[in-house]
């Protein structure tokens, strides 16, 4: 049965694609650009097609390729899809060539184009290994091309900030090595197959003290690298002092490698603890969720803005995740895969506004809507993407895991939900700010005042994204839904744990004859209950919201949208009571 | 013939096999053929010559031991010289390191000796002996070979540290090494003699058949024996508490021989201290484990904090190369196969590694090794981009990035400190990786990211001597024309000054064949082992690590 080596041949395209240009003297800039974007291009073409061979419906890894690399310590070159991965996987080769387009480096085009490549391998390398080994060198290994990415061209502190960085995600790293070790040492006493295959690990016992112990040194990496809330300081300084392709690129596909080793591998690995532990990292999520918000709402720069509402989004899909059931488990990888999108829409777009004003302070930009409509329209739309307005993608994923938490843990989705009306504040906020008002701030020489062509088509990707996600997100929840159904019920019988949100039937639950669709999504009770009840939320929150600014101009607008949103949510709320 | 007689009564002389010291012969032997080639041309010869020679000589000891290797295969390890010399797996696996050692060494030194004017038989001479004992204590299954061995190392490296009478430091550094050295070297002797007076013996494998026939009720003499023993060897790989000496050293010492010094002193300390305590006192393992577990702790952290707040590069290298040490030993802590396997690794890798990095840092260091601060190294990757890349892939794989021989080095001794159960002091040993990730990082982005200023370039005082040969303010196109890497100079502030020593360096270093590169061929040819040997073990490790892992099972 040697069927083609998809997975590999996708991680080799980037390598190889980067060792070509190794060879292309520097000079060539425009040569090695339109080589580079094609490359990723490739790769995303190429990623599609493993799209289309992925069979939905199945559960386990597809594809799955194991030879042995390291015999005598037992690591295996292994990788394997499955639904958890699949969009990830996508994600990354979605945003990576919009990171080369979208935000090329004039400077020294060669080493850019070679760094963002072998980060693309790296990443792509971490989704797909199914060898704990194999993960964790990839793991790391994404860390060199990100470092030397902020180095080169990063802005005034990157020295500093790219060193924190580095050193925060290598400690955490130090304790997840040292814990895959003991894991697989404690199978080899169980079995004596020393082995670092995730889907045979699982079946390993451990007591109780072992697993919290593993758990958290697993755990220690992933928050690091999320990040999760006391764990974050070093976010900030690696996303604002990064160039914009370093910012897209760790905030939408390297923290996702974060929040992916936890479902992976800590809900995988260790269901017994994950169950024990999980309303601490759910406290931890909320945490996040409300301190990333109000931080947020405190910044001047449009970037360390992102940052912190970035510290929020994961906190959600860190409550998604150890809340355990399937809607949030579910919820929490649309999510990833939202955040991704959305982000790397405004760190583009306030690359944009960079690019025209010389400057990402909210203090000297005003009313550029008036200027840049189109600008405006895109940035408003990421902004209702990122603070969850039904319709488009946030709402999907926020909804999912709010609905999915609150089935089983009540009262953290409830204070969970305030991170979405805290959204809406600092969001909003700065939309006005930056957009409306009288006009402020010169723009630069040579600045192109609307979106350009070039930048509208890197952007369009993400807008169509945005809104099929948000509309019709079934494709994607069906092939999603059977591996965390899975893994859900694995966690479920591994724990020996009735978790209370399952014991009921779920709409939600997949099921061969009724694959799940927007539909029932739509038309469960809870579902319509908390679409208005967020509606309303947001409508009434957000002129109060302006209020506090104390800008006439501005409530008028808030309270505007504050009705548009609440219209839409209330037309979907119909929609679903009609079907 | 009464005489011979009776002298053959009195002293029975083993057997000399010539062949289980071949390498060490051919060393030696090269060492004298070299001197004496030299002593007759009153002129001296080119520094090329010097080095052809080191590297035909250490290709010869190569094939000496690749051949031993092919026995030691064929027909399992052998006793030779009245049972003092084992060749066995180990041994096989340390006299090729070392004469891959000699072949690296020979390639790297040529640009720093000719740039400072001393290209001199001495300092391949000297490397020659060092090397030999370095092998002798490899190959020793005797406590005395295993001192004579080490001072026949650790004497032409007393030399070495000093030989560049210019500076101050390097005579201090030698002085120093001396000192400490030599009392370390007591030290150790008396341990030999304490072990003698316990168990009867100085014959490693007498040793341990003895303590697993015995038990030792009182065994005071033999505890202290061993602890004298570690001490001595504690001084030679410099662990902590016994490392004050490494950092002034490695810092006085002329760049090339530091390292050299770091390359060949832990290869040759770490394998007579891995033979003997896994050779000799196995049985003792829960005596030296503890006090093992404290030094690797101490080392590997205060190497990696003390490494971080230091300004001169080669004292941050010093500190690096104690956290390395640490990191040798958890191995050797492990006290098992998978352990030693780890540890033999490591040492195996990090040779190379430290070769590779200290060459380019005597390189940049310029005439004198006036320029060793880390800011001196700002915008380095943009006036000789091959040798900052060289460096920097050499300070990431120290770091232990993934895809390079470091990585996996950390990964085995981790592995089998993991296996052994020693879970904090794994976890501590990488969270000291991860510190240390900091200045490794440092220098790379000093390299690549800084801006250079001009505050960095002021310093060299014979900036000021050729700045003033070139009219400031004129157009940098001759320059240019001479030198071929300028023009990426010209648009740095302090242009002139810099593109001046520029064209100075390329003179003294000969850059014309690979000008491109802007380093000799001989650099390049030695930069490019070193690399091979680390990228290429880095994607294909198995080769390496069945070697190491050989030479543990042939262990007797």
């Amino acid at each position: 049965m040697i069927s083609f080596p998809y997975l590999t041949t996708l991680l080799l395209i980037p390598i190889g694609a980067a060792l070509a240009l190794l060879f292309v003297p520097g000079k060539y800039k425009k040569l090695i650009h339109t080589f580079a974007v094609t490359a990723s291009v490739v790769i995303f073409g190429f990623s599609a097609f493993i799209l289309d061979e992925f069979k939905t419906g199945v559960s386990g890894y597809q594809m799955v390729t194991t030879h042995s690399w390291f015999g005598s310590l037992g690591i295996n070159y292994s990788l394997g899809i499955d639904g958890i991965s699949l969009f990830l996987v996508m994600m990354t080769t979605l945003l990576f060539p919009i990171a080369l387009a979208g935000a090329n480096e004039k400077r020294n085009t060669k080493t850019f184009a070679i760094w963002t490549l072998l980060l693309e391998a790296a990443c792509i390398g971490s989704f797909l290994s199914i060898d704990l080994l194999l993960f964790f060198i990839f793991f790391e290994a994404t860390l060199v091309p990100v470092y030397f990415l902020m180095v080169e061209f990063g802005y005034e502190k990157r020295g500093y900030a790219a060193v924190k960085f580095f050193i925060y995600t290598f400690t955490g790293s130090a304790f997840l090595l040292v814990a895959i070790l003991s894991l697989a040492f404690i199978h080899q006493s169980q079995t004596h197959v020393l082995t670092f295959s995730v889907i045979q690990l699982e079946h390993t016992h451990l007591t109780s003290v072992a697993g919290v112990l593993l758990f958290l040194g697993f755990t220690a990496a992933f928050a690091v690298k999320a990040p999760i809330f006391p764990f974050h300081s070093w976010s900030p300084d690696a996303y604002s002092q990064s160039p914009t392709s370093g910012s897209i690129l760790l905030a939408g596909v390297m923290a996702k490698l974060g929040s992916y080793g936890i479902i992976r591998f800590d809900l995988g690995l260790f269901p017994h603890t994950v169950v024990l532990l999980a309303p601490l990292f759910m406290t931890l999520g909320v945490i996040g969720i409300i301190y990333g918000g109000i931080v947020a709402a405190k910044q001047r720069n449009l970037k360390r803005l992102v940052a912190f509402s970035s510290l929020a989004h994961l906190g959600f899909i860190v409550m998604g995740a150890f809340a355990l059931s399937d809607q949030s488990v579910t919820g929490a990888v649309i999510q990833m895969l939202n955040h991704g999108i959305y982000t790397a829409a405004l760190f583009l777009l306030i690359a944009m506004i960079y690019r025209r004003k010389g400057t990402m302070s909210l203090d000297e930009i005003r009313g550029m809507q008036k200027s840049a409509p189109i600008l405006a329209a895109v940035f408003i739309l990421m902004v209702m993407a990122s603070i969850g307005v039904p319709g488009l993608n946030g709402f999907v994923g926020e909804f999912l895991i709010l609905m999915g938490t609150f089935i089983t843990h009540r009262w953290w989705a409830v204070v969970g939900v305030l991170g979405v009306v805290v959204a809406a504040v600092y969001m909003l906020w700065a939309y006005q700010q930056a957009f409306h008002g009288p006009e402020k701030g010169e723009y630069l020489k040579n600045a192109p005042r609307d979106l350009t062509l070039k930048e509208g088509l890197v952007l369009a990707p993400l807008v169509i994204l945005v809104v099929l996600l948000g509309v019709y997100p079934k494709p994607f929840l069906n092939r999603i839904t059977p591996s965390v159904d899975k893994l859900i019920i694995h966690v479920e019988n591994k724990s020996q744990l009735k978790l209370p949100g399952n014991a009921k039937p779920i709409a939600f639950r997949y099921d061969k004859k009724s694959a799940i669709n927007d539909k029932t999504l739509l038309s469960n009770s809870d579902s319509k209950v908390g679409n208005a009840s967020k509606a309303v939320l947001t409508g009434i929150v957000m002129p109060i919201s302006s209020c506090i600014t104390g800008n006439k101009v501005a409530t008028g607008r808030a309270s505007q949208t504050g009705y548009y949103v609440w219209s839409v949510g209330k037309s979907f709320c119909r929609q679903g009571v009609s079907k | 013939m009464e005489l011979g007689a009776l002298a053959t009564h009195m002293l029975q002389l083993p057997h000399v096999n010539y062949t289980a010291i071949m390498p060490e012969l051919i060393l030696l032997g090269g060492m004298l053929l070299l001197l004496l080639v030299s002593a007759l041309f009153k002129k001296g010869l080119p520094t090329e010559f010097y080095a052809s020679s080191t590297v035909a000589i250490g290709i010869a000891s190569l094939i000496a031991s690749l051949v031993l290797y092919h026995d030691v295969e064929a027909h399992s390890a052998f006793n030779a010289i009245g049972h003092a010399i084992d060749i066995d797996g180990f041994s096989v696996l340390f006299l090729t390191l070392v004469s891959c050692i000699v072949i690296v060494y020979a390639f790297l030194s040529v640009a720093y000796l000719q740039r400072e004017q001393t290209g001199g038989v001495e300092y391949y001479a000297l490397a020659l002996i060092s090397c030999s004992g370095a092998m002798f204590m490899a190959s020793a299954n005797d406590l005395i070979l295993i001192f004579i061995g080490l001072e026949i190392l650790s004497i032409p490296l007393y030399v070495m540290a000093g030989m560049d009478q210019l500076r101050e430091a390097s005579g201090e550094a030698a002085m120093k090494y001396f000192i400490l050295g030599a009392f370390s070297s007591a030290i150790f002797l008396y341990g030999i003699a304490l072990t003698y007076g316990a168990t009867g013996s100085v014959n490693l494998a007498e040793i341990s058949a003895f303590l697993a026939k015995n038990v030792i009720l009182g065994n005071g003499v033999l505890l202290a024996g061993m602890g004298l023993l570690l001490i001595g060897f504690f001084f030679k790989i410099a662990a902590v508490p016994f490392h004050f000496w490494t950092p002034d050293v490695y810092q006085g010492s002329p760049t090339i021989a530091t390292g050299f010094m770091a390359a060949i002193a832990k290869a040759g300390a770490f394998a007579a201290f891995i033979r003997v305590f896994m050779a000799s006192f196995p049985s003792l393992a829960s005596d030296w484990q503890p006090i093992l577990w404290v030094v690797v702790l101490l080392t590997t952290l205060l190497g990696a904090t003390v490494a971080l707040v230091q300004k001169d590069i080669k004292r941050m290298l010093a500190y690096s190369s104690i956290n390395h040490a640490g990191f040798i030993l958890l191995g050797l802590q492990a006290a098992s196969q998978k352990g030693i396997g780890a540890s033999l690794y490591y040492v195996f890798v990090y040779s190379f590694l430290v070769l590779g990095t200290f060459a380019i840092v005597a390189i940049s260091g310029a005439k004198g090794d006036a320029l060793h601060d880390i800011d001196d190294l700002q915008g380095y990757a943009k006036r000789h981009p091959f040798l900052a890349t060289s460096l920097a892939i050499f300070l990431l794989a120290q770091a232990g990035a993934p895809f390079t021989t470091g990585f996996l080095a950390k990964l085995q001794v981790v592995t089998a400190a993991v296996e052994a159960h020693s879970y904090a002091l794994a976890v501590i040993a990488m969270i000291s990786a991860a510190i240390a990730t900091g200045f490794y990082l440092r220098l790379v982005y000093k390299m690549f990211g800084a801006e250079s200023s001009e505050a960095a370039f002021e310093t060299p005082s014979q900036l000021q001597q050729t700045a003033d040969s070139v009219e400031v303010g004129t157009s940098f196109s001759g320059i240019e024309s001479d030198t071929g890497s300028a023009p990426a100079l010209a648009t740095l502030q302090g242009g002139v000054a810099l593109a001046t020593l520029e064209s100075e360096e390329s003179e003294v270093y000969g850059l014309s064949p690979l000008g491109k590169l802007g380093v000799s061929p001989w650099l390049a040819t030695g930069l490019a082992l070193c690399l091979g040997v680390t990228i290429v073990f880095g994607f294909w490790p198995q080769p390496l690590v069945d070697f190491a892992n050989h030479a543990t099972l042939l262990f007797n």
